[in-house]
Parts: C-alpha cells; structure tokens; sequence
C-alpha cells in the first residue's frame, strides 16, 4: 500500500479520536469555573457537589485527552518528517509555545484541582479550575495558530529549501487564526453545554438530585443557547467569509460552486457528483453565497472550475462534511431555544420529551467537531501547507509502509478499547450520580 | 555563547527537567509492578497521582522546543526510530490511562490489569529513553543519500541496550528515593532498601557505559577529558553518588532525592558534553553528523523561541513549585484518592 495514503489515514485516526476529547475537557471546564465560583461564594454544598461530580468526568476525560494527545506531538516528526523539516521553522515554534505557554498550566493545576481540595484554600482551588480552564483554552490558540499557518501562510520567505520564518506577528496572526481560533473554542463551549445538559436531563428524569440537576441544567442550558448563536453568528459567518476570500477552492469545494458565477446561489441542499462536478437534488438561495461571503449579491465567485484539477480538494466528502455541520449547528440553537423558552415557562422539569431529547443530544457537538474538521482538512488538499507543499510530498520517506500498516493496526486496537472502556466508565460514573450529602 | 549553543542548553535542560520529574513516576511505576501488596499499591500510584501529568509535559515541550529550534533532528530521529517511538506511544499511553481506569472497578480482574498496564507503561518508556540516548551516543546509520537506515532491531543493539539498562536502574533509583521520601512504615523501608541497592547498580552501570562509550565512540571524548566542565560534573555526580547511600542510611530521604535527582542531571549532561555540537552523529561517516550549526532553525525563530522561553519557564517554575508544595508530607489515602 501507499506510505502517502497510510500516513494519512493514521493521522485522521489519530487526530479524529484525540478530538472528541478536548471539546468536552475545554467546554466543561469552562462550567466548572462557574460552578466551583458559586461554590466558593455561596458555600452551598449543592454547588460543592456538583463541582465533584462533573470534576471526577473531567478528570476522566482530561486523561485520554493528554493520553491520545502526545500521538500527535509525535506524529509530525515519526510521519511526516519531509514536512517537518521543509516547515520546521515556523511550524515548531506555536508548537513549543503551547508546551510552555499551555499544557504546564492545564496539567500542572489539574493535579491541584483533583486533589488539592482539601489541602488549599477554597479560592485557590477554584484558582486551580481557572488555570485548567486557561490553560486549555490557550493550548487550542497555539495549536490553532499551526494550523492556521497550513491554511493560509503568513510571515514567511522560502529560502535554502525549506519555509523560513521572517516575521513572527504575522505568521501568528495569519488570516484565518482568529476566525478559526474563535470558532473551535466555541464549539467547544456548546459540546461542555450540551455535556451538562444531558447529564441533568437524565438525573431529572429519573427523579434524582432534582434541585442539583435543576440548577445545572439552568446553567448549561442559558449559556449553551448564547454560545449555540454566538457559532453560527458572528463565528461561523466570518469563518466563512475568511475561507471565501483566502481560500477560494476550498470555499467552491464546501459550498458545492462548481460554475465561476456572480449572484453566486447558496446550497442548502444537494448530493454532489462527479465526474464532472455536479450538484444532484438541488435546493438553493440565489445570490445569498455572493451577498454573505462578499457584501454585495453580484460579486463573482470562482467556481471549482476555474482550478486546476490537481489543486482541488475532494469534493463530496468536503460539501457533505461542512454541510451537515451546519444543520447540527443550528439544530443546537433550535435545542437550547427550545430548552430555554421551557425555562422560562417553568415547565423544563416536567417535559419529559426534552429532557429525552437532550439526553440523546449530548454527543451530537462532537459529530458537529468532527465534520467541522473533515471539512476543514480534507478542504485543504491537496495541500498539507496552502500552496506551498503538497501533501504527498511532505511524508516521512525512510519510513516503509508496512511499518506504517503496523501502526495503524495497533493504534486502532488501542483506541477502540480506550473508546468503549472510556464511554463505559463515564455512564457508570454519571449513574452512579453526585456523592451524596455527608451525614 | 551563541544561539545554536544556548539552544542546545535549552534542550538539554527540558531533557534532565523531564528526567527529574517524570523520572520518578516512571521508577515508581516499574517498582509497582513488583509490589504485592493492593494497599501499598494504591499508596505508589497516589504519591505521583497529583504531579504526574505536569511532569509528563516537560517531555512534549522538549519534543516542541527540538521540532522548533532543530527540526531536521526532530524529523531524522523520530521518523528514523519510527517503530521504536510507536512502541514508546503506546506504553505512554496506557500509563496515561491506567491512573483513571484502575480504581473504577472495584473488581480484582480489572485492577490487576490496569497494574500491569501502568506498570509497563512505565517500564518501557524508562527502559525506552535509554535505548534512544544510546543510539543517539553510538551513531545513526545513514546510507549515501544521508537517510537514516535502521530497524526496531537495529536499534535495540547491545551498546544501547547498556544504556537503556542504565537509564531504567537510573530511574528506578529516582522512584524508589521518591517512595522513601513519601512513605512511611514497610513500603519506606523496602525503597529505602531499592534505593540503595540501585546506587550500587547505578555506579557499576556508569562505569561499564562510559568505557562502552569510549569504545564505541571515540569521537564523543574529543574535549571531553580538556574540558573543565566535564571534571566538575563528574566531581558532582561523585558526590551525588556518596551523599546518596549516606543519605539513606541516616534517613535524611529529602537529600538522598537530591542526590538522585544531581545523578539524573549530572550523567545527562555529562553525555551532552560529549555530544556537543553534534546532534546526531552518523555512521559510517561522522562529517554527516547533523549539528547545532548544520540542523538548526533561523536566527530570528531561535531568537522568538528564546522570549516566549523567557516569559514562560519561570512562571512554569513557579507555579510546579507551588502545587508540589501544597502536596508535601507523607502519602495518605483520601476519599480523592484513585
């Protein structure tokens, strides 16, 4: 087999599976900042306890996070060593940063957190909370900015073969840090919210820990509905508007324009084909691509065409990708609507259809994760650094490929075994519910 | 001191920084293995419980700050040593794990097997890092077009094997003060015991390695003998290596954890010593070696690099200090407890 095509799939594996974590580390930590502030201030020990509770799925989450996290640290030099050396330069940098910025923060107070309780002062454990929280967030900055480079290139001269870094502001601050940066944090945000929101769903539903599940739920669902928006608007709106204008074939590719066209339709829906490029059941808006990515309904945009079929990305699994992420990306904010309008109702307790349905949603951020990134990967071929090195060029050559199947195959086996043991230890820690009150 | 220097230092310095902290987690996990036992084991396993993943990061940001100041190096040693690094993955992994799962079921089943897990997950990597020094220390083989060229098997040679031994004895040592330093009662007693068994293992292990070493690579002792510094690391090894058993035989666990620790530093830095500038010397020709000058990133990123070093490690510093602080004393078992 391939050693190009092995490579790849190990990496998608790999990085596929090591995201379905962080989300939910980074979102609920970000509640647990709340929920141990009121603990703290109020001292009411509902707060302490459900501190504890989603503590103790932190903590589990947190470890496969780190566990399945250094795979990738690794992975850049063990596969992909002519990319390594070709972008070294500039791509060790935010990487190194995030060692030293980021993962001493998260981890090291992680430790504080989860044990620490009783040893410090109650202000300084909820310190320690922050700082994971802090230290998360700020570890997706700097591995958003690596990436960020590979989409659109910044700050950089080529010169004695390889990238070189001349200007470390803008490679940072590339186009599309920012957009990307904002958007996955708050992706993460909703995967914490709806993380929340399905574990009081269930206790509420079964009669269990009512006034503690009450006010989780409260929480997660008020703030699960702003940052459900704030994704879709203004997030994913300038995300969009950023990939229209600093990524042209990826922006044909997730939006299915095959035709170089103004008043540009938008696809709200359709099967694409090929060969040649073709949109099968179509149901569009037209003019509305041209007027959200451009500002004006007449502006022409490149349809997938106008590339060189060598540069264009693959085409269905990128439309599909992006286009089903965005239906779950508002089927989130139609979730925490609803759940939020029940609120205020005073009827969330007894509906017992949505607390079902938000049981059943609690994984749902993590497709929407998933597919964002498949779009937003497989978008970018053939390139592995935006018009700069392909991907086929850039794998580890001395590396045989049967090696690479030998990896795979034992990466494989390990995670499916730490996917089930991982799913199956969180049910039973949410089953076995919040430590009941010391008598 | 120039900046290929000054980064060759850094390095150096994540390097031992790991080996000191992570050190003694991997000691106390490959000692765990041996331990009968469940009480005592669920002491070890919580006596690093609190700082172990802190500790684990100094690996992840010497492997960041290697891709960012000598990516050629990070790239030839990682893809050259690919199946070995994929072997070191998993055993890493598991470790990671076995922390969260093993208290979880209270089922005997599950709990031996998370033991074995977290135990070779320690052992391995411990037996692993030494190998990899080794090979680093005797030579990569590169072919004409300068690719390396070398096998699992390759890799685990008699020479590295020598160190990897000597790396393992070296952290078990480390685990074993840490336990003494934590403990109390029997489980203090036999580390103290380990402890000072490995000091003899550690001393005779050195010695064989360093005639190893000038054996195999002769070119590792060009300055090594001219050079000041290596008669003061090797003055401060010695004492490390007296102070130690001294150390605990009076009980004083606190300075016998010193004096393993300066052991780690001093034998890590007595290599670097011989190593520099080279990075990764070749085989069969040395003048392929890749170095600090020839394997390097710009001047301006090691510059960059060298700020965001400054601003973060001694915040780093500060708060590990701080958060071990808040653990200090004996190791008790608690309702937090895994």
């Amino acid at each position: 087999m391939d050693v190009v095509l092995l490579s790849r799939i190990q990496f998608a594996l790999t990085i596929g599976f090591h995201f379905l974590f962080p989300p939910i580390t980074i979102g609920l930590a970000w509640l647990l900042v709340a929920i141990e502030w009121r603990g703290w201030r109020t001292g009411d020990a509902t707060w302490v306890r459900m501190g504890k509770f989603f503590g103790k799925l932190l903590a589990l989450t947190f470890a496969v996070g780190v566990a399945t996290g250094i795979v990738m640290e690794f992975q850049f030099g063990t596969n992909w060593a002519q990319y390594s050396k070709f972008v070294g330069d500039i791509f060790g940098a935010p990487l190194a940063a995030e060692g030293v910025l980021a993962f001493f923060l998260e981890s090291g107070f992680l430790g504080l957190y989860l044990f620490g309780r009783n040893r410090v002062s109650k202000g300084a454990h909820w310190f320690s909370i922050l700082m994971v929280a802090v230290g998360s967030t700020i570890s997706a900055f700097w591995i958003l900015v690596a990436n960020s480079w590979q989409q659109t290139p910044a700050g950089y001269v080529l010169r004695d073969g390889r990238a070189e870094l001349v200007d470390f502001w803008a490679a940072v601050f590339n186009p599309s840090t920012l957009p990307r940066f904002f958007h996955t944090v708050d992706a993460a945000l909703i995967t914490g919210c709806f993380f929340v929101a399905g574990i009081a769903a269930y206790l509420l539903r079964k009669n269990r820990e009512d006034d503690l599940a009450r006010r989780a739920a409260r929480l997660a669902i008020v703030f699960g509905f702003v940052v459900s928006v704030l994704e879709v608007f203004p997030s994913g709106h300038l995300h969009a508007r950023q990939v229209a204008h600093t990524q042209p074939e990826k922006f044909a590719a997730i939006e299915g324009l095959y035709s170089s066209t103004s008043a540009a339709p938008m696809v709200l829906f359709a099967y694409p084909v090929t060969p040649p490029p073709d949109l099968k059941a179509k149901v569009e808006i037209h003019g509305l691509l041209s007027w959200l990515a451009f500002g004006d309904m007449n502006t022409r945009i490149r349809g997938i065409e106008e590339f060189p079929p060598d540069d264009r990305p693959p085409l269905w699994l990128t439309f599909v990708s992006f286009h089903n992420m965005v239906v779950l990306g508002m089927y989130f904010i139609a979730a925490m609507a609803w759940g939020a309008w029940l609120l205020k109702r005073g009827t969330l307790w007894d509906s017992r259809r949505y607390l079902a349905l938000l049981m059943i949603s609690l994984p749902l951020p993590l497709a929407a994760c998933q597919l964002g990134w498949i779009a937003a990967e497989v978008g970018r071929q053939p390139w592995i650094v935006y018009q700069l090195l392909r991907t086929r060029d850039a794998v580890s050559t001395i590396v045989p490929a049967g090696d690479v199947l030998l990896s795979i195959v034992l990466f494989s086996i390990l995670y499916l075994l730490l996917g089930v043991l991982f799913v199956y230890l969180l049910v039973r820690e949410i089953r076995h519910g919040p430590e009941p009150v010391a008598q | 001191m120039d900046l290929n220097t000054l980064w060759f230092l850094l390095v150096g310095v994540l390097i031992a920084g790991y080996a000191v902290l992570d050190g003694f987690d991997l000691g106390v996990g490959t000692l765990h293995l041996f331990t009968k036992d469940e009480t005592e084991r669920r002491i070890m396993m919580n006596s690093i419980a609190p700082v172990w993943d802190g500790n684990e990061v100094w690996l992840l940001t010497g492997g960041g700050a290697l891709f960012a100041a000598f990516s050629p190096v990070y790239a030839t040693v990682f893809s050259g040593f690919y199946l070995a690094f994929m072997l070191l993955l998993v055993a890493l992994i598991l470790r990671a794990v076995s922390f969260e799962f093993r208290g979880k079921v209270a089922s005997q089943r599950w709990r031996r097997c998370w033991d074995v897990a977290f135990g070779v997950g320690s052992l391995v990597p411990a037996l692993l890092y030494g190998v990899a020094v080794g090979n680093v220390l005797r030579g990569l083989e590169v072919d004409a077009a300068g690719r390396v060229v070398t096998t699992l098997f390759g890799l685990l040679n008699p020479f590295a094997l020598l160190i990897g031994v000597l790396g393992l004895v070296l952290f078990v040592l480390h685990g074993a003060s840490w336990l003494a330093f934590k403990t109390e009662g029997a489980l203090q007693e036999r580390s103290r015991r380990q402890a000072a068994w490995a000091w003899i293992a550690v001393i005779g292990l050195y010695a064989v390695s360093t005639v190893a070493s000038f054996v195999q690579s002769p070119f590792l002792f060009e300055h090594w003998f001219a050079n000041p510094r290596t008669w003061i690391l090797f003055a401060l090894l010695l004492a490390a290596c007296v102070t130690g058993p001294v150390a605990l035989r009076a009980g004083r666990y606190g300075r016998a954890l010193g004096a393993s620790a300066l052991a780690l530093v001093t034998v890590i830095a007595l290599a670097a010593e011989g190593l520099f500038p080279r990075l990764v010397p070749t085989r069969p020709d040395l003048a392929a070696s890749l170095t600090v000058y020839n394997a390097s990133s710009t001047p301006y990123t090691l510059r960059v690099m060298l700020v965001i070093a400054l601003i973060g490690m001694p915040f780093v510093i500060a708060y590990t200090a701080i958060i071990y602080r808040a653990f200090r004393g004996k190791t008790i078992l608690t309702p937090e407890s895994y």
